[in-house]
């Protein structure tokens, strides 16, 4: 019996030990009103966090000491995480990085903040209001834009023979004559556009086709002709890196990424500027903890001189009007970075412009249908 | 099994190709976890052995991943978090499962077999299932992305691991023992302290250390119910390798094996300090 | 001890021919007694760490079971228009007071901000349902009656029967639907439910594929630790403990590193492919496609289990008296049929305890083909974890994983006929 007792205390004073221990030893909270704002800003890591880190974080903590800035690599799954947080009622993230139509769907749903333009971002530097001074149609309801980007195809030159390489969409889509696996995003945008227009239709027909159930039948039958080919990948960063480890021949990706491993990293990437899906990224609010310190955070990270700084660091073009004259040269390299941009002329001969409509609409169904496919 | 000397041709071949092929096995078995190791020395980006390396060459080889690792405040957050929820939870399940096995092994335990079942089900039940479970719970009474909130599920997932060795230790006890003792007039704590603690302390560190590096290899787990904050080791390598595999992955893969190594040794040690004192095998 | 057990059986101790205490209650009362308190002092040891598990671990999951029938929303947030619906003939488009009804539930669900929840439900019946409904429950303040062509009008997916069928069939607390769709079933449109189309089967194919795959890895490592095991086994003690060291590292390695080593040796510029090319067995270009694939997600889940299988392979057969074999032996049997007809039997519980383990393990696992398997080496666990975190289908998620659960139980269930409880760790 005394043994069952003995035990009992040993187990009871362990107990309490471990709460005392706990309670001293647990890293400190950092919510506290005088104390220390930490701000969870969720982006989509590698270069492009990168970015966003040496134009905006580290300077604005430079100047806020009081501002621990976290960053999140999770806007490959942005609006599956806001929505996500929501239903379980727990919101930790402060500030995302997300895609316009991604952001339409998460506002309609009353997830994210609606976003008054004029009181919330700075003016550009001649007093232009900021609803004038960003680009057009580039505002939405509770989206902030930061930069227009491209989705293109890139390759490893190291894998074609130097007299066939690849120079069109066409080309991506002719496994016979470029053999080699080919790297995609793991959802429907952008991969059904180019099916369709290496399928034959014209670039500025390609959302009316895609609207019928012909034209989504006739783009994943133009996608299932490489299919075997397919690896797939869902974080912007595991495109370059697929390419370098010469796991594929193609990837998809993002023109800065494929810019920073090429230029910076010195990678034998080369671009097909032909068919480069353009749109615009940029910032959402959640309803967080922190929605002051946010407001505060955003109307300085998007002013003029901030998003022209930006494009020091990545080939992506500022959503301003006012910070268009001030991109100037890559911070460390010294290369002139407007040659890189998506809208350069010699660049953007026949573009596609991402319809942000379209997706909110048809988003759902067609990611859901992708889903499958990739799965068959 | 020694070959006898009387074997034939044939036999001498089989017994040979029998060996050959169990060095595969084990060869195939250790082979991926050591070959990170020399790789990790690489001085440049890549996961083969460059030539320098292949030669011995010192150039070929560099601490730069290991300086990089320890200069990231990323993973050096990731590692304290990782050795702090690591120990919260081994103490609760290290406690809570010594405590239930000191029960289970009491005869007249009354639905043993459904009761031990269900002390079990964690170690079953899919990882999967049990994070979307916690993820929900948790969620709705605020406890996800937190490090309570962490630690207890990692304590849950921790405890079978301490019932079934402190169990098993338990199971060679020998009654007489403690009688024994209190014959010969040791009142209940000397008892405790020098008869049981003793013969059952082999089986709770094992159960500890196994709950501790089951915490500590986490991940399912921790992608569902924690936040950034929270981030572990664990889950700092899934988004590297999810990501780009820099070869710091590979610096913090060969720490880690480092650590197994010296907890398995551990391990090893105590259960043969375990087998003697209950003196089932000569030491 | 209980000093009152201790009672003697000499004959002072009898009244009406049962034996008594000292203090004179009878015998098999005070056993009782006392064999009930010991019960309860014993359930007491365990009931701290029982109450933690049933808090913080069963009902989670139970509650996670449930989230698989529960389907509160509809019936909920649209009570007018399931009122209004008793009338309506279940296969036109309702009339007006139907559509009356539902402006006013969605009025009230946009200022209660129930109108996302309800959105999220109807998508997963109707894909696009969810952006449709949220720009109408916005605009529903400023509207006035008549409704039913302004619905119509604003968007498709009014104009869709089925959008009525569902909020009538889905208007109830509890549902089927998700186990519907976790087995690869629709309602058709009379309400029946009838099987999806052959390419529109994921889930069961999935399932089927993580179950073949699992067999395949339980039959390579079987294939592999068997005569690692009986090595071992047949060693004097001291080497089998060193090489017992080699098994149980792998084991003790974590599961991060592990993955993240075959991916280091499978990727196309990675150690494997690049020593095949240096030996000049494969040409540079046509590096073997060893990651990404079903092919990595089961080379590498091999390895991870095999120690699992290795364990209570050896454990059984260091209690298979040598003398058997030799027996057989001396009887006439050659070698081969003296392994294969009287040892391997024996081994028999080990190989059964062995594969329920590796199989058990196997259809939940998640992590490594999460990172090596690519598309076609994906199993029901990423399934799962695709509708958590991507499509945010919970009650699908929690239907599939209810199943997966089911099927753990079952096999858990048939290992404890096997082996008993009785799970050996090292």
């Amino acid at each position: 019996m005394k043994n069952t007792k003995t035990a009992v205390l040993v187990a009871v004073i362990a107990i309490v030990l471990i709460g005392i221990a706990y309670y001293f030893l647990r890293p400190a909270p950092e919510d506290q009103a005088e104390g220390p704002v930490s701000l969870t800003i969720v982006s989509w890591g590698g270069a492009y966090t990168e970015s966003q880190n040496r134009a905006y974080h580290q300077p604005y903590m430079e100047m806020n000491p009081n501002v621990e800035i976290v960053n999140d690599d999770g806007s490959a799954n942005a609006l599956a995480g806001l929505r996500a947080q929501s239903q379980a009622g727990n919101v930790s993230w402060d500030l995302v990085d997300m895609l316009p139509s991604d952001a339409q769907l998460a506002c309609d749903e009353g997830i994210i903040m609606p976003i008054d333009h004029d009181e919330v971002l700075a003016a550009a530097p001649d007093g232009t209001a900021a609803s004038e001074d960003f680009l057009p149609g580039s505002l939405g309801e509770c989206f902030i834009p930061q930069i227009v980007y491209s989705t293109i195809i890139a390759f490893n030159t190291e894998m074609f023979p130097e007299d066939a390489m690849p120079s069109s969409i066409d080309d991506f889509f002719n496994v016979e004559d470029f053999p080699g696996r080919r790297a995609i995003q793991d959802r429907p945008g952008v991969n059904l556009e180019w099916a369709l227009y290496a399928d034959g239709v014209h670039p500025d027909d390609i959302y009316d086709v895609l609207s019928t159930p012909e034209g989504q039948d006739r783009a994943f039958a133009k996608l299932d002709t490489i299919k075997d080919e397919l690896v797939f990948w869902t974080e912007g960063a595991q495109s370059p890196q697929l390419l370098a480890d010469q796991e594929v021949a193609f990837s998809t990706g993002y023109n800065g990424r494929i810019f920073d491993a090429s230029e910076v990293e010195g990678q034998p990437f080369e671009i097909i500027w032909d068919g480069q899906v353009v749109e615009w990224d940029g910032w959402v609010v959640p309803y967080g903890d922190n929605v002051d310190a946010v407001m505060e955070y955003l109307y300085w990270a998007t002013d003029t001189q901030r998003l022209a700084d930006q494009a020091k660091y990545i080939s992506y073009g500022p959503a301003r009007a006012s910070s268009a004259p001030l991109v100037a040269e890559h911070a460390d390299l010294g290369i002139d970075m407007n040659e890189h941009m998506p809208t350069n002329p010699d660049n953007y001969f026949s573009p596609i412009l991402l319809d942000n409509d379209f997706w909110t609409d048809y988003g759902d169904e067609l990611r859901e249908r992708f889903a499958n496919w990739m799965l068959q | 099994m020694a070959l006898p000397s009387y074997a034939g041709k044939l036999e001498r071949f089989w017994y040979y190709a029998f060996r050959f092929l169990c060095c595969l096995v084990f060869f195939f078995l250790i082979a991926p976890i050591l070959i990170m190791v020399p790789l990790s020395f690489n001085a440049q980006p890549y996961f083969t052995f460059t030539t320098e390396m292949l030669t011995l060459n010192p150039e070929g080889f560099s601490l730069r991943w290991y300086e990089q690792l320890f200069s990231s405040s990323q993973w050096m957050r990731s590692i304290r978090n990782s050795v702090f929820i690591g120990i919260f939870s081994t103490l609760i399940a290290t406690t809570l499962g010594t405590l239930a096995a000191l029960g289970l092994s009491r005869s007249e335990m009354p639905y043993k077999g459904l009761i031990m079942g269900l002390l079990i089900s964690p170690m079953i039940v899919p990882l999967i299932i049990s994070a979307a479970g916690m993820f929900f719970f948790y969620s709705s009474i605020n406890l996800a992305g937190t490090f309570p909130g962490v630690i207890l599920a990692h304590a849950v997932l921790g405890t079978p691991f301490v019932v079934i060795t402190v169990t098993a230790t338990l199971v060679g006890f020998d009654n007489s023992l403690t009688k024994a003792a209190a014959n010969l007039g040791a009142d209940p704590i000397t008892i405790f302290r020098r008869v049981q603690m003793p013969l059952i302390l082999p089986g709770v560190i094992s159960g500890a250390l196994f709950a501790f590096i089951t915490s500590f290899d986490e991940i399912v787990i921790v992608l569902f119910l924690a936040g950034v904050e929270q981030r572990t080791i664990p889950r700092e390598m899934w988004s590297g390798i999810r990501e780009q595999i820099s070869p710091t992955i590979l610096a913090v893969a060969s720490l880690l094996v480092a650590i197994s190594i010296a907890l398995l040794t551990t391990l090893e040690l105590l259960r043969r300090r375990s087998e003697r004192l209950r003196g089932l095998t000569p030491g | 001890m209980q000093q009152s057990a201790s009672a003697s059986s000499s004959d002072d101790h009898r009244r009406d021919g049962k034996l008594v205490t000292a203090d004179g209650r009878p015998l098999q009362a005070s056993l009782r007694s006392a064999e009930r308190r010991r019960k309860i002092i014993a359930f007491l040891f365990v009931s701290p760490l029982l109450a933690f598990l049933l808090i913080s671990f069963v009902i989670p999951i139970g509650q996670m079971m449930w989230r698989s029938v529960d389907n509160p929303t509809i019936i909920n947030t649209l009570p007018r228009t399931l009122e209004a619906m008793q009338e309506w003939d279940g296969q036109n488009i309702p009339d007006e007071p139907v559509f009356a009804a539902l402006a006013e539930d969605l009025r009230e669900a946009q200022q209660n901000r129930r109108v996302g929840p309800l959105a999220v439900r109807l998508n997963y019946e109707i894909s696009g349902a969810r952006g449709a409904l949220s720009r109408k429950a916005r605009s529903v303040a400023t509207m006035d009656a008549p409704y039913r062509e302004q619905f119509l009008e604003s968007d498709r997916l009014w104009q869709n029967p089925r959008l009525y069928q569902i909020i009538q069939r889905e208007g109830r607390p509890l549902t089927l639907s998700y186990y519907v769709a976790a087995t690869d079933r629709a309602y058709d449109a009379d309400g029946n439910i009838v099987r999806r189309p052959e390419q529109q089967r994921i889930y069961m194919t999935l399932f089927g594929r993580t179950f073949a795959m699992s067999a395949a890895i339980l039959v390579l490592t079987l294939l592999l630790g068997f005569p690692i095991a009986f090595w071992m086994a047949h060693l004097p003690m001291r080497y089998a403990n060193l090489l017992m060291i080699m098994v149980l590292l792998p084991f003790w390695t974590s599961l991060l590193v592990r993955t993240t080593s075959w991916i280091v040796l499978l990727q196309q510029q990675g150690v494997i492919n690049s020593s095949l090319v240096a030996l000049g067995i494969l040409d540079s270009g046509n590096r073997l496609s060893l990651m990404y694939n079903m092919t990595g997600t089961i080379i590498a889940m091999t390895h991870i289990l095999l120690p699992f299988m290795v364990l209570p392979l050896y454990s059984v057969m260091k209690t298979i008296p040598p003398s058997y074999m030799r027996a057989a032996r001396s009887l006439g049997a050659n070698n081969w049929t003296a392994f294969w007809r009287v040892y391997v039997p024996q081994t028999v519980p080990g190989i059964g305890a062995g594969g329920v383990l590796v199989f058990i393990i196997s259809i939940g696992y998640y992590i490594t083909p999460a990172l090596v398997g690519g598309q076609s080496g994906r199993m029901i666990s990423n399934m799962i974890a695709y509708h958590m975190q991507n499509s945010l289908n919970w009650g699908l998620a929690a239907a599939l994983g209810t199943m997966l659960l089911v099927s753990v139980l079952i096999l858990y269930w048939a290992y404890n006929k096997l082996v008993g409880a009785d799970i050996k760790l090292g």
